[in-house]
């Protein structure tokens, strides 16, 4: 069943149109990689999922992005809710300044969610995100203390903490290595058979590893402008766009030959 | 934590330092031996050390004058360094005279400044920095304002304030109130531009990944961008605050330059502040009146020290890397 669906989206930064009509469904439980050449737009369409890019001075969307049915840019709804329900995952590991425990229980308390008893949420979240064992011991201790790739597991366990219902990670190994990527891989197998996970990456072996299904962009010059603009070239299971795209382009791409 | 780290490699560095003198014996030129201190690159070329050279000069030139400036008021004011300068009133004949009143005054007009000046500054430069749209030309009026006020000379801000007061009918300007109000406006343009760079070295990812959690934008500045802001903002406030304790020209505008032999007692007393009595002080004939403002020139310099110290240790206890 398709959690978020989007038809027809164009994505723009002020008079530049960043993507251009982009149409898929992601599908609940399921892992979505967004792969493709730098620039197309992978992160903009990503953000656009949870209205992060409304923090970007003159972006917009046009076309429609639904979650569970409602359009997530319809007039009554809220931003702040949609982030709630659809959390976000960075490249670049940014744990709060503040100790491992008020990372994760920030979350919970900034959206007034009343745990019977913040500690267990704590640990619930940091053992679903593969870490308890190592911090459980200095909990009050800085989060800047922890490696990257803990700091990037306990990113996940705070966005987790918020029980969101999908889980938007944009390259979110590109700065570790491949040990620490390797955990959050087997991490986001686990996470998958309670969330929805859309991943934004450059490595094709990691899109391939881990995803259902995987959608190539590419950029295009725009037929009005002339600027290049992100299109989706080609979106199915992980195994026919590795194994057997219908596109050239795709084929070009995954093969090495090309971007 | 991080300090201990540090520790580790300051010491490494030392070792490596070590080694590279004794492999370099013969440069034993105090100027290259800094310059290596630095420029761990190892740029010796004479250009570099020259530029050290005046680097160090200047550093010099400017520590020799405070030396000079402290050891001679030292000097002067040593032997009226006592308990009477404390306790005591203003009186006509020196020996008994203290400053007790100015010392009172100081503090309470500077913590009246601190009560205005705060609030207001931090709100303002919060605005400007998270919510105001710079595109809008009114923001960029008020942004280029504050810049160039807190350019503008302290006696400004006095005659303003006087007025300020006279618009509204106050007759006896000079009051707790009014140096308050001088003194504020002396450094609110200061305090707005130090929230302001404050905030601005936090870096985006943080109020990103707390608004990505769902956060409104007011839970992700009070909760995550001002925290990791207090350091900045109460580092830059203190200095200001003790910018505005040395003030003595806007007050004197305001009539200050009164004889007091009363405790200020609230917002609308008479008062006198350190700097207008050590300049009523100098202003005097007698020897023993230049002895005592030293004295509380010393004691004044012995606030302004501890002041900044406090704004150090902030500093430095809430350091954060990101
Ligand atoms: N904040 C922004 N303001 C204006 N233009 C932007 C902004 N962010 C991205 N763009 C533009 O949008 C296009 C798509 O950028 P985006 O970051 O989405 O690409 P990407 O596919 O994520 O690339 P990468 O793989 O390098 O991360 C680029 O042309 C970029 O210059
Ligand atoms: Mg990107």
């Amino acid at each position: 069943m398709s959690v978020i669906t989007t038809t027809n989206v164009d994505v723009y930064y002020g008079k530049f149109r960043a993507v251009t009509g982009v149409t898929l469904d992601i599908n609940e439980n399921e892992i979505t990689a967004l792969i493709g050449p730098s620039g197309c737009g992978k992160s903009t369409l990503l953000r656009s999922l949870n209205r992060m890019n409304d923090l970007v001075d003159g972006a917009y969307v046009t076309g429609s992005i639904t979650f569970n049915g409602e359009d997530i840019y319809g007039p009554d709804v809220d931003a702040i809710e949609v982030r709630r329900r659809i959390g976000m995952v960075f490249q670049k590991p940014n744990p709060f300044p503040k100790s491992i425990y008020d990372n994760i229980a920030y979350g919970p308390r900034v959206i007034g969610m009343k745990p019977s008893n913040m500690d267990d949420l704590v640990e619930e979240a940091l053992t679903r995100a593969a870490l308890w064992d190592e911090v459980k011991d200095k909990l009050k201790q800085s989060a800047f203390g922890l490696s990257g790739g803990q700091q990037q597991r306990l990113c996940i366990a705070r966005t987790i903490s918020v029980k969101p219902d999908v889980i938007l990670m944009d390259e979110p190994c590109s700065a570790l290595d491949p040990i620490a990527t390797m955990r959050i891989e087997d991490l986001m197998g686990e996470l998958k058979k309670d969330y929805t996970i859309v991943i934004v990456t450059h490595n094709m072996q990691q899109a391939a590893r881990v995803a259902d299904r995987t959608a190539f962009f590419t950029a295009l010059p725009d037929e009005t402008t002339g600027n290049r603009t992100g299109v989706l070239v080609e979106y199915d299971t992980t195994a026919k766009i590795f194994e057997d795209p219908s596109d050239q382009r795709t084929e070009d791409y995954i093969s090495g030959r090309f971007g | 934590m991080a300090g201990d780290k540090k520790n580790k490699k300051d010491k490494k560095d030392n070792k490596s330092k070590k080694k590279k003198n004794k492999q370099k014996k013969i440069r034993t030129l105090i100027v290259t031996k800094s310059v290596r201190g630095r420029a761990q690159g190892g740029d010796n070329s004479a250009k570099s050390i020259v530029f050290l050279g005046v680097l160090w000069l200047s550093l010099f030139l400017a520590f020799a004058f405070l030396v000079t400036l402290i050891v001679t008021t030292l000097l002067d004011g040593w032997t009226r360094l006592d308990g009477t300068l404390i306790t005591e009133f203003p009186a006509s004949r020196p020996e008994r005279a203290g400053a007790r009143p100015a010392i009172l005054g100081s503090m309470m007009v500077i913590g009246f400044t601190a009560l205005f000046t705060l609030p207001l500054g931090i709100a303002a430069g919060v605005h400007l920095e998270e919510f105001s749209d710079r595109n809008k030309w009114y923001n960029r009026i008020v942004e280029l304002n504050v810049q160039n006020l807190a350019a503008v000379p302290s006696i400004v801000y006095g005659l303003l304030t006087l007025g300020a007061l006279t618009a509204m009918g106050v007759d006896n300007k000079n009051i707790v109130a009014g140096g308050a109000m001088a003194l504020s406006l002396l450094i609110l343009p200061v305090v707005i531009i130090v929230t302001r760079e404050a905030l601005r070295s936090v870096p985006e990812e943080i109020r990103h990944g707390s608004l990505a959690l769902g956060a409104t934008p007011l839970q992700t500045l009070f909760r995550s961008t001002l925290p990791s802001a207090v350091p900045g903002i109460a580092t830059g406030s203190i200095l200001a605050l003790s910018r505005a304790l040395g003030e003595a020209a806007p007050l004197l505008i305001l009539g200050g330059l009164v004889f007091v032999s009363f405790d200020p007692n609230g917002l609308l007393s008479g008062y006198t502040t350190l700097p207008i009595q050590i300049f009523n002080w100098t202003g005097r004939p007698q020897e023993e009146f230049h002895t005592l403002a030293a004295a509380a020139s010393i004691l004044l310099l012995g606030l302004l020290l501890a002041m900044n110290a406090v704004a150090i240790v902030i500093r430095n206890r809430y350091q954060k890397r990101w």
